[in-house]
């Protein structure tokens, strides 16, 4: 009789701590995914901060090219205004942004002095850079997001994810920007 | 995917304990053979290794660093360097960036240290970022991001230091042989004991003087070796762009500048043997890095950029079904695309662009003013410059300083 119910109790205890165990890896998985997303912010952030500085280089170089300058403020200005907003519409603004500076930047091309500016040569090193960043905090968003949505729906994992209220992450796919899904994460 | 580097790390740390079953082993034999104690020299054996793995684990960065006369710099120093590495930060998903290091010589190399992730830094060449486009210095940081990351610069300075134990003992040991007589021996026989048992206490001494240090090195070999590969892996994966490291690292093998500063106990922290030599292909048990030829074969034959494709193309060039990543590894890994190259329309201006730019940092950090005259002449101004007033050499103006 005692030894059944020492056997019971083992398994009990055995049971807890699994639970508690898988319990803190999901927890740890969830704030990566919720520190990847932050990272995707600072980087468009960063894009934001500066556009301003290009502009006033490009300037006195293409007084031509009015529109394409004006493009890419006004893309600017929309990105930013649709900062707090839901990241569907957010996405799409910042797509509109990609392609208007990349615009600028093919047509800065035809003008040698402006690429010979060393102010310019340093400014396009930060965007090409602020772009890859943008594009790999997305990448380890993206894997952060397989990683725990595996844990999320693999036996036994899936068990306390669903008894805790762990919801699966989504992918952040910018490709297709119209199409794009909110990125939503449940952070509970 | 990022979880699973763990199960490749256990297959390493059970070779960092054969190599401390070694230590022990030369300890207890040499403590019977010179003292008629295994325990204490045992002890010893294990003080010492205590010792030497306190000061490698405090000390060892910057030893290594002020040793290899590596500099830190900040973004303004150099942009494309420091962006690249922040670029790879953000890919590996490292919590903390590393510091920076130039070191200057014309040689090519890389390496990393830091005991852990947070407190972790990345040395390159000057020659490294003169020759090497954007993507190619991509793949060299993503590697070392990729040491820094599965911690494999803990583990090996903790491999190193058991190797280094054990060759320091077996050495004095040796030269006490043969210049101490044998103390041990005669003290035994003048007690009485004697006989076969003290026989092959002897020989199991000697025979550990002579192999020991040679197995740990055979052991510490391959697992440098395995870490190499394992950091390719992991930079073909950040980067999403294999032919990256490949390239950079065809040019560095094609390279044969000697880094003046690498000495033979830091060789295996670089990301190619800085000791090699034009041709060398070998691919021996006695070398810390895989052969470069194989390294770049591995990578261009790459179908996508996960840790699967990385080790079907390990396998396929190898001939062998020895998985080199184990499958709890590449499970969960899925299929990843590979990326285009980043435009490089203006090569040659980007090549005078990045000379240009690794000589304006080198000038720097050794203090030295820059001021540019208004005809575009760079005036250099050497630390003890002391006079209000400089003439441009070229067009003459007087420049205020």
């Amino acid at each position: 009789m005692t030894i059944a119910v020492w056997i019971i109790v083992g398994i009990v205890v055995i049971l807890l701590i699994t639970f508690v165990v898988i319990y803190n890896k999901l927890v740890r998985l969830r704030n990566q995914v919720k520190n990847a997303w932050a990272q995707i912010d600072v980087q468009l952030k960063r894009r934001h901060d500066l556009i301003p500085n290009l502009v006033q280089t490009v300037k006195g170089y293409m007084k031509h090219e009015r529109e394409t300058m004006e493009s890419v403020t006004k893309a600017r200005t929309l990105a930013q205004k649709l900062i707090s907003a839901g990241p569907g519409e957010r996405a799409k603004a910042e797509g509109e942004l990609s392609s208007a500076l990349a615009r600028l930047l093919a047509v800065a091309e035809r003008y040698p002095d402006l690429k010979a500016s060393q102010n310019f040569l340093a400014l396009q090193e930060e965007l090409a850079s602020t772009e890859n960043k943008i594009s790999f905090s997305r990448q380890f968003y993206n894997d952060s997001v397989m990683t725990y949505n595996n844990q999320t729906q693999m036996f036994p994992s899936n068990v306390v994810a669903s008894m805790a209220g762990f919801k699966a992450g989504e992918f952040f796919e910018v490709t297709v920007a119209a199409e794009r899904e909110v990125p939503k994460v449940s952070f509970t | 995917m990022w979880e699973q580097i763990r199960s490749n790390q256990t297959r390493s740390a059970i070779l960092v304990v054969w190599m401390g079953v070694l230590l022990l082993a030369v300890g207890y034999f040499l403590g019977l053979y010179f003292l008629d104690n295994g325990i204490v020299g045992l002890i010893f054996a294990l003080a010492l290794w205590v010792i030497m793995s306190l000061i490698a684990y405090f000390q060892g960065d910057s030893i290594l660093l002020a040793m290899s006369r590596a500099r830190k710099i900040s973004h303004d120093d150099h942009p494309r360097l420091y962006n690249v590495a922040e670029e790879m930060k953000i890919a590996s998903g490292l919590e903390a960036m590393p510091s920076i290091y130039i070191i200057d010589d014309p040689a090519m190399n890389a390496f990393a240290t830091g005991r852990d992730p947070q407190k972790a830094s990345v040395t390159v060449t000057s020659g490294l970022l003169q020759k090497l486009n954007r993507d190619e210095l991509q793949g060299v940081v993503g590697h070392e991001m990729a040491h820094i990351k599965n911690r494999d610069v803990l583990l090996m300075a903790m491999c190193s230091v058991l190797l280094g134990t054990i060759v320091l003992i077996a050495w004095y040991a040796s030269r006490f042989m043969i210049f101490g007589g044998m103390r041990g021996t005669r003290r035994s026989s003048s007690s009485g004991g004697g006989g076969w048992g003290q026989i092959i206490i002897i020989v199991l001494a000697l025979v550990l003087i002579i192999l020991a240090p040679i197995m740990a090195q055979l052991i510490y070999l391959s697992i440098s070796r395995k870490r190499e590969y394992l950091a390719d892996a992991s930079s073909a994966l950040y980067t999403r762009y294999p032919e990256g490291l490949a390239s950079a690292l065809e040019k560095l093998a094609a390279s044969t500048d000697q880094l003046k500063s690498a000495n033979k106990a830091t060789a295996p922290m670089y990301i190619v043997n800085p000791f090699r030599k034009r041709g060398m292909a070998a691919s021996d048990l006695t070398s810390t890095h895989p052969p470069i030829s194989e390294r770049i074969r591995i990578l261009r034959s790459m179908a996508g950029a996960s840790y699967t494709d990385y080790d079907k193309s390990y396998r396929k060039v190898h001939g062998t079904s020895k998985v080199l990543i184990p499958a709890a590894a590449v499970t969960a890994a899925g299929t990843v695309a590979l990326r285009a190259p980043q435009p490089e329309a203006a090569e040659k201006l980007e090549q005078v662009q990045r000379a240009r730019e690794t000589s304006d940092l080198m000038w720097n950090l050794n203090k030295y003013n820059t001021i540019t005259c208004t005809c575009g002449t760079k005036l250099r101004l050497p630390p003890g410059f002391k006079l209000p007033q400089v003439r441009c050499p070229h067009c003459g103006r007087i420049n205020t300083v």
